[in-house]
């Protein structure tokens, strides 16, 4: 086990990876029917891959990588209405990195960029608003993407944006909500999930209550669970221990981040800005209700769906993309047809792979060699 | 951009429009503490604070031994690089001394 040496405490970690198969066995679940314990955040898959927590965990015991990596969940058209937007020439076109290469139908952002356009990488939304203050005869968009985690700094950026008058700064909302969207995957068809390691930075923002459901409802645990590997098997740890004692609650592993009630002033800036749309485009999951934010009637001025026109064409994936039955736990990413050929990092079909927070990225860069080399010799002493 | 990176606050640059400076792993750049001032935390005192950085705002205070956890993880996972080469980009544009 080459990972656990990098854990801050490998003895500690062995010991909990120890109680957590003790755990399965008690819960008398099997290799065959396996506890299938959902990540919702991107940062967790990143770490599980990072540090090879599945591996450490009985076979008994399985992660399904959720839907929580912003940048993994967007839409071709989605893309191609940036692009569309970015080729105008009086708008220069701002964006987090993350979202450069997501593949549109066309062209991604970079290609767009290399093509000619006026697209700049921006590490902050206040970075978009001073462009638009040094640029008062352009027009400068900024593309917000993101759960509640980012939602209240572009939320902040459009206030102080209408209290200084900009008249050329406008935000293009694809701010994504979380509880919609894990409600959307608890009434799935065939959900077979036993628990859920809540995101940690979104509960940050939201704090504990709007999971209350998730508990009361549909009688699945979530712990709310910090990065660290040893957060990660912590969480998990304490996901078995009330299955096993056959409670359901809302518990919070990461408290020294996350407080009871969330972040109150964020949680105002939220409101003041955003409303909910009825429904929202997601790659692979389709459309899903409520699970996107818009911009208020009162802060339109700012609006970039109201300033200009915009294609919201709707573009199917392509057809060798499995990112959908991935993002759904359905396969694995080694399973797609077109994983390490057709799709890898360097050249992403879908955009699992565009990020290091994306299933595919996390097990093409720290997880495939170690499978084909455990495939190997399984096949070699077959 | 979802994990954030814990930074140190150096300076308050402007307590009315809650702007201040925060040093990320020796790289200085200008954030926004709007989401961690209230009546019993005012600007002013939010000076040597540990915090976690979400795209150029304070999200969290945090002490200093999670702040330093923190950035370990961020580094072993690769992210913190990126995260400061991203803020060190567009530092420049707030014009404040870097
Ligand atoms: S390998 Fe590529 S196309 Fe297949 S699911 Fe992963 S990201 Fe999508």
């Amino acid at each position: 086990m080459k990972h656990v040496d990098e854990y801050r405490d490998p003895a500690r970690a062995k010991e909990i990876a120890r109680e957590i198969a003790q755990l399965a066995e008690r819960i008398g679940r099997t290799p065959e029917r396996p506890l299938l314990i959902m990540e919702v955040c991107g940062g967790h898959t990143h770490s599980i891959f990072r540090y090879g927590i599945q591996q450490l965990l009985p076979e008994s015991v399985q992660f399904v990588h959720g839907p929580g990596c912003p940048v993994c969940v967007l839409p071709m058209g989605r893309v191609d209405d940036c692009v569309a937007l970015a080729e105008r020439r009086d708008v220069i076109f701002t964006t987090f990195g993350d979202a450069m290469r997501v593949p549109g139908s066309k062209k991604s952002l970079l290609k767009a960029k290399a093509d000619g356009a006026d697209v700049r990488m921006v590490y902050s939304p206040l970075d978009a608003l001073q462009l638009a203050r040094d640029n008062p005869d352009r027009e400068v968009v900024f593309f917000g993407l993101g759960f509640e985690t980012t939602m209240p700094s572009t939320a902040m950026t459009v206030m102080q944006a209408k209290a200084e008058g900009l008249r050329n700064f406008s935000l293009f909302c694809n701010h994504i909500t979380i509880i919609p969207t894990v409600k959307a995957i608890l009434d799935s068809p065939g959900m077979e999930l036993d628990g859920f390691l809540g995101p940690g930075h979104v509960s940050m923002v939201i704090g504990q209550a709007p999971y209350e459901f998730i508990a009361h409802h549909y009688g699945r645990p979530l712990v709310v669970a910090g990065f660290e590997p040893l957060d990660v098997l912590q969480s998990v740890y304490m996901v078995l221990r009330q299955i096993a004692e056959g409670r359901s609650e809302i518990e919070n592993q990461y408290g020294r981040i996350v407080p009871r009630d969330g972040n109150a002033q964020a949680l105002r800036a939220i409101q003041e800005v955003f409303e909910l749309r009825e429904f929202f485009e997601w790659r692979g999951l389709g459309s899903i209700d409520h699970s996107g934010v818009r911009i208020r009637a009162e802060y339109a001025d700012f609006d970039a769906e109201r300033k200009f026109p915009i294609p919201n064409l709707k573009i199917a994936d392509p057809k060798a993309c499995q990112c959908g039955e991935v993002l759904k736990g359905a396969i694995r990413p080694r399973d797609c047809k077109v994983f390490g050929t057709a799709c890898t990092p360097e050249m992403p079909l879908g955009s699992l792979m565009v990020s290091s927070e994306g299933a595919c990225a996390a097990y093409y860069q720290y997880a495939r060699f170690e499978t084909r080399a455990s495939h190997d010799t399984a096949e070699a002493g077959a | 951009m979802c994990l954030g990176i814990p930074g140190r606050i150096v300076e308050v640059t402007d307590a009315a429009q809650r702007r201040a400076v925060v040093d990320v792993g020796g790289v200085r750049r200008a954030i926004s503490i709007a989401f961690i001032v209230d009546d019993a935390h005012p600007p002013e005192s939010c000076v040597g604070d540990w915090v976690l950085v979400h795209v150029g705002f304070a999200m969290s205070r945090i002490d200093e031994d999670e702040a330093r956890r923190t950035l370990e993880l961020l580094e072993q996972i690769g992210e913190a690089q990126a995260e400061i080469d991203a803020m060190r980009g567009s530092a420049a544009s707030y014009g404040t001394p870097s």
